[in-house]
């Protein structure tokens, strides 16, 4: 069978989820055996609705606490073990990259990371993943009767959600951590990077920190997140957690806008991912205009608020 | 306390990346090497403990064989008072995270600081790994560190934001940039890489661990064809594309 680890943010689903149960659910299929998604901790999510998404079972975790990846790890190995499960599927979230090196320790099973697309072959496992940072790609193949998969978010495409009801069963796994949750903060009404179907970004071609509204402005428009290049976290304009690039967050949105980014190699391995990608610049010879499917050659000061103009007219 | 800091060895973040005509392996020709990025902000922030009286020694630690040591060269001349190489070339995160281990339980440190992933193969896997064979706390994405007594307080970056938790050592930490600030990176100067080349560095073999997962081969990604560019002054024509064309609005 195989297990999927279904995370909840503050009791409920992200996409991401739903991606991996819809991933786990494809490979069960393959593999002509059925899914089950674990949910740890209290929710508001009606859980048999995973059905529509092809897990037939849920089994959830009723007392578990807040995350912490040893105790995660922990209990969700266990649950594999109970059920003999020959894949593990979790979400390359924060939380879910946290988990998945300690779940694949805790049953003594191969991990593949970076995973971009269902398995080639169950037998032996071999998957493609993400390496190099998009500079590269690779055909990873696990040996191990159990194997932990941690998938790219929005990398999988999505399917409707079906009408199928999961069955759930409450399950009184415990294992205690080894760190302690002090506060949490959470950026209000900001779209979490990863995760964002649209993105825009702004390099030091902003000019400085103050213009950012004519970004936030477009972001809004688009119901994007919003992000920025090295250079510009660097000298403190937006924060690091905006940061996209190689050495920052990779993402892979649907749409990725990027203003003022001249495009160095760093960059681009960040952000070449994404499925469309549109460079405003008012240098004709920045080399993004090389890695992007549309172009406009202007100042970010007058294309940028005329392009959220011509997006306001659209959705009206 | 002893701070053990894991580096790897890794292409320049410029290189352009090749692979073999068999896309067995990284084509390495012309390749600059060096420190993992993610892991300089933890290099730096040890550095800073052991500055402010709170750690006796720092330690860079290295997987790989001979090709690497000037990478773990210039750890030492950032101002490591010392180094491990364990001496072989590694094909997956267990045998790192199991050599590693092996080291350290007989060698114990308080603190290991790893950086979130390496750039070259991005697998994530080796701090939480180690965490859990040396029976420490693990804590990811870490963006500030705070050591008191015996008690680490850390800060982690959380999707959308932050969060602050508390470990008792040991504990293993992946770093990553906010560690430290990229300001805030040690060059190395002459006297560290003067210094470098006679401090201790030990060449540890290790055990025999097999693989659990082998790259088949690699590829580059197919690139984008032609931009197409859309005048400034016709941006509805942009939004059109997007809608109909590319379909992404």
């Amino acid at each position: 069978m195989v297990l999927i680890f279904a995370e909840t943010w503050n009791g409920t689903f992200k996409k991401s989820t739903l991606e991996a149960v819809q991933y786990g659910a494809a490979c069960a299929k393959s593999l002509g055996t059925h899914a089950a998604a674990v949910v740890f901790g209290a929710t508001t999510e009606d859980l048999a609705a995973l059905g529509g998404h092809g897990a037939q079972r849920v089994i959830h975790v009723t007392g578990a606490a807040s995350f912490e990846p040893l105790a995660y790890g922990q209990m969700l190995a266990s649950i594999a073990r109970e059920e003999n499960a020959q894949l593990v599927v979790v979400s390359g979230t924060t939380n879910g990259k946290s988990l998945t090196p300690l779940v694949s320790a805790a049953l003594d099973a191969p991990a593949v990371t970076n995973v971009l697309a269902l398995p080639h072959s169950f037998s032996p496992l071999t998957v493609r993943r993400g390496a190099f940072s998009s500079k590269g790609l690779e055909d990873a193949v696990a040996h191990g009767s159990t194997t932990v998969l941690c998938i790219v978010p929005n990398a999988i495409g999505m399917a409707p959600a079906g009408t199928d009801s999961a069955s759930i069963a409450p399950h009184s796994a415990a294992a205690t951590g080894k760190t302690q949750l002090v506060e949490q903060q959470i950026a209000s009404g900001k779209i979490p990077l990863p995760e964002a179907e649209r993105v825009v970004s702004a390099g030091r071609g902003m000019k400085g920190p103050e213009n950012w509204n004519l970004i936030e402005a477009l972001a809004q428009e688009l119901n994007a997140g919003t992000a920025c290049s090295k250079p510009v976290s660097d000298i403190g304009w937006r924060p690091h957690s905006e940061h996209v690039g190689q050495t920052g967050i990779q993402i892979n949105p649907q749409l990725y806008i990027a203003v003022g980014i001249s495009g160095a190699i760093q960059h681009l391995a960040g952000v070449s991912s994404s499925k469309t990608i549109v460079v405003i610049n008012s240098d004709p010879e920045a080399p993004f205009f090389k890695a992007a499917d549309y172009g406009v050659v202007g100042d970010a000061f007058d294309v940028v608020p005329k392009l959220t103009e011509a997006l306001r007219a659209f959705h009206a | 306390m002893k701070i053990v800091v894991c580096i790897s060895h890794v292409p320049d973040t410029t290189s352009k990346i090749q692979f073999t005509s068999d896309g067995a392996a990284l084509d390495a020709q012309g390749i600059q090497f060096v420190i993992n990025p993610h892991d300089e902000f933890g290099l730096t922030r040890a550095l800073q403990l052991k500055e402010a009286g709170l750690a006796t020694q720092v330690t860079a630690l290295i997987v790989g064989d001979a090709s690497v040591e000037p990478t773990l060269r210039k750890a030492l001349a950032i101002g490591a008072d010392d180094a491990v190489r364990i001496d072989a070339k590694p094909a997956s995160s267990n045998q790192v995270a199991s050599w590693i281990a092996d080291y350290l339980k007989g060698n114990p440190a308080e603190l290991v600081i790893c950086g979130i992933e390496s750039i070259d193969y991005n697998g994530g896997m080796v701090p939480g790994l180690l965490a859990h064979h040396l029976g420490a706390a693990f804590v990811n994405t870490c963006i500030g560190l705070e050591i008191t007594g015996q008690t680490a307080t850390v800060l982690r970056e959380i999707d959308g934001g932050k969060e602050k938790v508390t470990a008792s050592l040991p504990l293993v930490v992946a770093g990553k940039k906010g560690l430290v600030e990229e300001s805030e990176l040690r060059i190395p100067n002459m006297r560290g890489i003067m210094a470098a080349r006679t401090k201790p560095l030990a060449v540890v073999a290790p055990a025999n661990v097999s693989a659990n997962v082998e790259s088949q081969r690699f590829e580059r990604p197919t690139g984008r064809t032609a931009v197409r560019l859309v005048d400034k002054d016709n941006l509805g024509e942009l939004v059109r594309l997007l809608h109909e064309e590319a379909k992404v609005i």
